[in-house]
C-alpha cells in the first residue's frame, strides 16, 4: 500500500504536475495562434517570438522593480511587471499589423503570403528581442520558490517519496484558468467578442452587418499580445527564458492548435494539454515508479524511458501526425487548412 | 416617384456590362420580384441596387435620396436589409447571436425587434440557443431573414430566398414574406421559382440580358401569354 | 529593359560585389564568400523547385540539409575498427526489427478488419519500436564505448566524399518521401508544420544518436575532394604562382584550394540548374505549374496532384541534401549543434523570395545576394555600432549595444523579406510567363 502511494507521489511529482503546468503554458500559446488563424486566417510564424518579446520586456521591468526593492512577497515580482510587458507587446503587434499585415488584408492576399510576411516579422522580432535582452539564459523568478516543499510533504505524510509544488506551477495554473475564463467570457458574452466570432465565421456577412473589420482585427491582436506575454512569462518563470527556446516552442504550440482543431479556442486548450501530457509521459523514465510497484527481483535494469528527453519535439510531431491521420480536423473539428 | 429605385443601371464586374440600362423599383409595403432566365443579370441587378457593384451609368435612390455612392454598409445604415443567397447565416453562432449581430449597428435596445422576429418565426425562438449551422435549410433562411430585419430596415432585399428548400417550406417562406410586407416594408427579391413568386408579387420584372423585357403587376405577368410561354414554361 | 538584360545586369552587379571584397579585403575571403554563395544557391534552387514549381511550403530545409551532411560523413569517414564488432549484431537485429515492424504494419493495413486498422497499426508500430529498442540500446552503448575520445561511433565507409554528396541527397530524398507520404494529401499549412517538426526531429537524432553521428562531439577532419591547403603550400608550382602574383605561398595555396572548391560547387550548381530548367520546360514542368496555379482544375483533369507533389517534394529535398553535404565538405566537419532554423531554413526562404520564386535564375541570384548580405552585415553592424557608441562612455549600455550588433543582420533579413514581399512580390528576377 505504501509502495503504491509512493509510486503515485513520484508520478505526480515528476509527471502530473509538470505536465499540467506545461500544458497550461502551451494552451495559452496555442489559444493565441488559433485566434490569429480564426480571425486573420494565417499561421503566424512570429508567435513564438511575440512571446519572447513580451517576456523580455516583463523581465527587464522585473529587474528594475527588484532594483527598486519593490516585490510581491512570496509571489514573483514578474506578475507586477506583466502589464508593462503586455502593453509593449500590444504596441508591437499593432504597429506590425499597421505596417505589414494590413496591406495584404486589404488586397485579400492568399494566406501563404501572410505566412511568408510573418516569417519576415519573425526575423525582426528575433532581432529586437536579442537586441534588448541578449541571447543568453535569463532567470527572473523570485519570491518563495516552493508552495509545498519535499521535506514538509514527507513530514506530513510519512512517505519516502516527497512531493514538491513550485510557486510558479501554482501561479501558472491559476493564471491560466483566470485568463482562459476571461477570454471565453469575452468571446461568448460580450458584443465585441461575438462580433469577433461572427467575423471569423463569415467575413462577408459580418461586413454586411456593419461589423468593423479593423476593430475586430485590432481586438484580436490585443488579445494575442495578452495571451502571448502571459504564456511566455509563465513559461519563463517555470523553466527559464532564452529567446531561442521560445522560437522552438512554435512547434508544440502549432501542434496543440492543430490537434485541438485550428481556429477553435476550446481546441487550443485541449490540444495544449494533450501535447504537454504526452510529451512528459513519453519522455519520463519509469524506473523509480516501477521499482515501487513490482517485486524487488523484477526491478527494471534500464531507465524504462520510452523516448529520451532530447526527443520531446518528436512527441508533438508524432501526436500531430496521429491526429491528422485519424481525424484531420482535430479534436474540436477546426477548419481544414 | 418610387420609394426605392435603381434607374437605368448599367455596369458589371469589370469586363463586359451585365446590366444594360435596367430599372428596378419598389414601393413601401409592396413586393417586387425579379425573374428571368439564367444569366439574365437578376442577382446582379439586386447587387447593384445594394451597392455591391459599381455602376457605370444610372443611379439608385432611396426615399428620394441619391444613394448611388454609398457602400453596402452605409446602405444598411440608411435602411436597407440584404439577405444573400448563400452563406447568409453565421453557422457557428447561435440563432440569438445571429440576430444580435444583425443589430450590430444599433446602439439602442433591440429586444423589442428581436421579439417581433420571434413572433414572425416562432421556431427560431424555440431554437434560439442552437448554432445556426445545425438548423434545417428552411430554418436557416428564416434566421437569415430575421438577421436582416434586426436593423428595422425600410427595404428588405432577398436573393433567391427559396433556393434549395422544399415546396412546402417555400410556401411557408412566401407567407412570411407577405407578412413582412404587410408591416410596411418594401420587399425586393430575386426568384428562380418565378410562377410562385409572381403569385405574391405586386410588381414583377422580367429581365433578359440585363435589361427590362416585361414589367407589370405580378398577376398581369402571370396572365400574359408571351411571358408564360417564354419564361414560365407554358 | 527586357527581363534578360535585367537578369544579366543583376548578375554582373553580384559579381562586382564579390570582386569588390577581393580587391578591398582579400581574395581568400572573397572566395570563401563565393563558395558559400554557391552552396546557398544550390539550396535555394532545391527550395525553388518545391515552392516555385509546385507551391509547397517546406519549413524543414535545415533537417534535409543536415541529413545531406551526415550522408557525406557516413560515406567518407574511415570506418572505426572494432565498432561494428562491438555492436554490429545487435544493430543488425534492430534493423531487422524495423523491417519486421514495417512489414507487420503494412500487413495490418491491408488485411485487418477496417475498423481495427488504425488502432492496430498504431499498436504494431509502438510494439515494434520497443522491440527495436531492446537491440538498439545495447548496440549503441557498446559502440559508443569503443575509443570514446576519438571515435565512439560507427565511422563511415571510407569512400570518396563526392559519393557522399549523392548519398546525402538520397538520405534527404528518403526522409522527404516519408514526410510527404504522411502529409502531402493535406493542405499547405500542415505541410509547413510537419516539415518544421521533421527537421527538429532529424536534428535531435543527429545530436543524440552518438553511435551513428558522434552527436555533439562532432565529426572533424572529413576527407577533402580537393588538395589540402597545407599540402599545397609545399608544392613548388604554388611557390611559382605566388611569386608571379607577388603574394606569399600561404595565400596562394588558400586561393587555389578555394578555387578548386568553387569549381566543384559551380559544377553541381550548373548540373542542377540545367536539369531543373529542362524539367521546367518539359511537359512535366508545365503540368507542375498548372497544378500550382489551379489545383482543383488540374485534379479535375485527372492529374494525380498528390503524386506529383510527392515527386517534386522529394526532388527538391534531394537537392537541398546535396547542398547540405557540400556544406559539410567545405567546413571539413559535421557539427549538429550548429544547425539553426533561422540560418538553415528561413534564410533560404528569404533567398528564394528575394530572388524570384518560380524562376531558377532568380533563386540562384537570391542565394548569392542574401548570403553575401548575411556575411557582410555582421561586420557592418559592428562597425555601425562602434560609430554610434564611440561618443558614449563605456558602460553597460554601450556594451549591450556592441553585443547586439550581430543581431542587426536578423533585422536586415526580416526587413528585406518584408520589403520584397510588399513592393516586388515576384522578386528580383520574376518568373517568366510563357505561352
Amino acid at each position: 500500500m505504501e509502495n503504491l502511494l509512493n509510486a503515485l507521489v513520484l508520478l505526480s511529482n515528476f509527471v502530473l504536475i509538470p505536465a499540467i503546468a506545461y500544458g497550461a503554458q502551451l494552451a495559452l500559446g496555442a489559444l493565441g495562434v488559433t485566434l490569429i488563424y480564426a480571425v486573420l486566417r494565417f499561421s503566424n510564424f512570429a508567435h513564438g517570438d511575440t512571446m519572447a518579446f513580451g517576456t523580455a520586456i516583463v523581465i527587464l521591468f522585473t529587474w528594475w522593480l527588484q532594483g527598486q526593492g519593490i516585490g510581491l512577497g512570496p509571489l514573483p515580482t514578474a506578475l507586477l511587471a506583466l502589464p508593462v510587458g503586455i502593453l509593449a507587446a500590444i504596441l508591437l503587434l499593432l504597429v506590425t499589423d499597421r505596417w505589414v499585415y494590413r496591406f495584404y488584408r486589404a488586397r485579400r492576399s492568399p494566406p501563404v503570403v501572410l505566412v511568408m510576411a510573418s516569417v519576415g516579422v519573425m526575423f525582426i522580432y528575433n532581432a529586437i528581442t536579442r537586441f534588448i535582452i541578449g541571447t543568453g539564459d535569463q532567470r527572473f523568478e523570485d519570491g518563495a520558490r516552493f508552495a509545498l516543499k519535499v521535506g514538509d510533504f514527507k513530514a506530513l505524510t510519512g512517505l519516502d517519496q516527497g512531493l514538491a509544488i513550485r510557486t510558479s506551477q501554482i501561479i501558472t495554473i491559476v493564471v491560466m484558468v483566470v485568463v482562459v475564463s476571461a477570454v471565453f467570457w469575452f468571446l461568448q458574452r460580450t458584443r465585441t467578442g461575438k462580433a469577433m466570432r461572427a467575423y471569423s465565421d463569415n467575413e462577408d456577412l459580418a461586413l454586411l452587418s456593419g461589423i468593423n473589420p479593423d476593430r475586430v482585427v485590432m481586438i484580436t491582436w490585443i488579445l494575442v499580445a495578452i495571451l502571448a506575454t502571459i504564456a511566455g512569462t509563465l513559461y519563463g518563470l517555470d523553466k527559464s527564458f532564452r529567446p531561442f527556446t521560445y522560437f522552438q516552442l512554435l512547434l508544440p504550440i502549432f501542434a496543440a492548435a492543430i490537434v485541438g482543431g485550428i481556429g477553435q479556442p476550446f481546441g487550443a486548450i485541449a490540444g495544449g494539454f494533450v501535447i504537454a501530457i504526452s510529451e512528459v509521459v513519453v519522455t519520463y523514465a519509469y524506473k523509480g515508479f516501477l521499482t515501487y510497484l513490482v517485486p524487488e527481483s523484477w526491478a527494471p535494469a534500464g531507465l524504462v524511458q520510452m523516448l529520451g528527453t532530447d526527443y520531446k519535439f518528436a512527441v508533438s510531431f508524432i501526436i500531430l501526425v496521429i491526429v491528422l491521420l485519424v481525424r484531420p480536423t482535430g479534436i474540436f473539428r477546426g477548419r481544414v487548412i | 416617384m418610387s420609394f426605392l429605385i435603381g434607374e437605368k443601371m448599367t455596369g458589371g464586374y469589370g469586363g463586359a456590362d451585365i446590366l444594360n440600362g435596367c430599372t428596378i423599383a419598389v414601393e413601401q409595403g409592396e413586393i417586387a420580384v425579379i425573374v428571368g432566365p439564367n444569366g439574365a443579370g437578376k442577382s446582379t441587378a439586386m447587387k447593384a441596387v445594394f451597392g455591391m457593384l459599381r455602376l457605370r451609368e444610372g443611379q439608385v435612390r432611396l426615399d428620394g435620396q441619391d444613394i448611388t455612392a454609398l457602400t453596402p454598409q452605409d446602405r444598411v445604415r440608411a435602411g436597407m436589409g440584404f439577405v444573400p443567397q448563400t452563406s447568409n447565416v453565421f453557422v457557428s453562432l447561435t440563432v440569438e447571436e445571429n440576430l444580435e449581430m444583425g443589430a450590430f449597428i444599433r446602439d439602442d435596445d433591440f429586444s423589442g425587434t428581436m421579439a417581433q422576429v420571434y413572433d414572425l418565426f416562432p421556431i427560431l425562438k424555440e431554437k434560439r440557443r442552437q448554432p445556426a449551422g445545425e438548423l434545417s435549410g428552411g430554418q436557416r433562411q428564416q434566421v437569415a431573414v430575421g438577421r436582416a430585419l434586426m436593423t428595422h430596415p425600410k427595404v428588405l432585399m432577398l436573393d433567391e430566398p427559396t433556393a434549395g428548400v422544399s415546396p412546402i417550406v417555400m410556401d411557408e417562406l412566401f407567407d412570411k414574406i407577405l407578412d413582412i410586407a404587410a408591416t410596411g416594408i418594401a420587399i425586393l427579391m430575386v426568384e428562380q421559382n418565378a410562377r410562385q413568386a409572381l403569385n405574391i408579387a405586386d410588381r414583377g420584372y422580367v429581365l433578359v440580358q440585363g435589361s427590362n423585357r416585361f414589367t407589370d403587376t405580378g398577376a398581369a405577368l402571370l396572365a400574359d401569354p408571351e411571358v408564360r410561354r417564354s419564361f414560365l414554361g407554358g | 529593359m527586357s527581363q534578360t538584360t535585367r537578369g544579366v545586369l543583376l548578375y554582373a552587379v553580384m559579381a562586382l560585389l564579390i570582386v569588390a571584397v577581393g580587391l578591398a579585403q582579400s581574395w581568400t575571403l572573397a572566395l570563401a564568400i563565393l563558395n558559400l554563395c554557391l552552396i546557398s544557391a544550390v539550396m535555394a534552387l532545391g527550395v525553388n523547385i518545391q515552392w516555385g514549381y509546385a507551391g509547397l511550403f517546406n519549413v524543414g530545409i535545415m533537417g534535409f540539409a543536415a541529413l545531406g551532411g551526415i550522408g557525406a560523413v557516413l560515406v567518407s569517414m574511415p570506418p572505426v575498427p572494432g565498432a561494428l564488432g562491438a555492436g554490429g549484431v545487435n544493430l543488425g537485429l534492430a534493423a531487422l526489427a524495423i523491417v519486421g515492424t514495417l512489414g507487420a504494419a503494412l500487413y495490418v493495413r491491408e488485411r485487418a478488419p477496417l475498423s481495427l486498422r488504425k488502432p492496430l497499426g498504431l499498436a504494431t508500430v509502438v510494439a515494434g519500436y520497443f522491440v527495436m529498442r531492446i537491440f538498439l540500446d545495447p548496440a549503441s552503448e557498446a559502440i559508443e564505448a569503443v575509443d570514446p575520445a576519438s571515435a565512439g561511433y560507427l565511422g563511415g565507409l571510407g569512400l570518396p566524399i563526392l559519393i557522399g554528396w549523392a548519398v546525402g541527397g538520397l538520405f534527404a530524398a528518403g526522409a522527404a518521401y516519408l514526410v510527404g507520404k504522411l502529409t502531402l494529401g493535406l493542405r499547405s499549412d500542415y505541410l509547413a508544420i510537419a516539415t518544421l517538426g521533421i527537421s527538429e526531429i532529424i536534428l535531435a537524432i543527429l545530436k543524440n544518436e552518438n553511435w551513428l553521428t558522434r552527436g555533439v562531439k562532432n565529426v572533424t577532419g572529413l576527407p577533402r575532394p580537393v588538395p589540402d591547403e597545407r599540402v599545397l603550400q609545399e608544392a613548388p608550382w604554388i611557390a611559382d604562382l605566388a611569386a608571379r602574383f607577388g603574394t606569399d605561398t600561404i595565400t596562394a595555396a588558400a586561393v587555389v584550394a578555394r578555387l578548386a572548391y568553387a569549381c566543384l560547387f559551380a559544377a553541381v550548381l550548373l548540373i542542377v540548374l540545367w536539369l531543373a530548367e529542362r524539367a521546367l520546360r518539359a511537359p512535366w514542368g508545365r503540368m507542375m505549374r498548372a497544378i500550382r496555379d489551379n489545383r482543383d482544375a488540374a485534379e479535375a483533369m485527372g492529374k494525380d496532384v498528390t503524386g506529383r507533389h510527392l515527386q517534386v517534394f522529394v526532388l527538391g529535398s534531394a537537392v537541398v541534401g546535396i547542398a547540405g553535404a557540400m556544406l559539410v565538405t567545405l567546413d571539413g566537419q559535421f557539427t549538429p549543434g550548429s544547425y539553426n532554423p533561422l540560418r538553415y531554413t528561413f534564410l533560404i526562404w528569404v533567398m528564394v523570395i528575394v530572388g524570384g520564386s518560380g524562376n531558377n535564375w532568380g533563386a540562384i541570384l537570391g542565394g548569392f545576394l542574401i548570403w553575401y548580405l548575411w556575411v557582410m552585415a555582421e561586420p557592418a553592424g559592428t562597425l555601425i555600432m562602434n560609430r554610434l557608441t564611440s561618443g558614449m562612455e563605456s558602460g553597460p549600455l554601450r556594451d549591450q549595444m556592441l553585443a547586439a550588433a550581430p543581431h542587426l543582420r536578423l533585422f536586415l533579413m526580416g526587413l528585406i523579406l518584408l520589403l520584397v514581399l510588399r513592393f516586388a512580390p515576384s522578386g528580383l528576377i520574376p518568373e517568366r510567363t510563357r505561352r
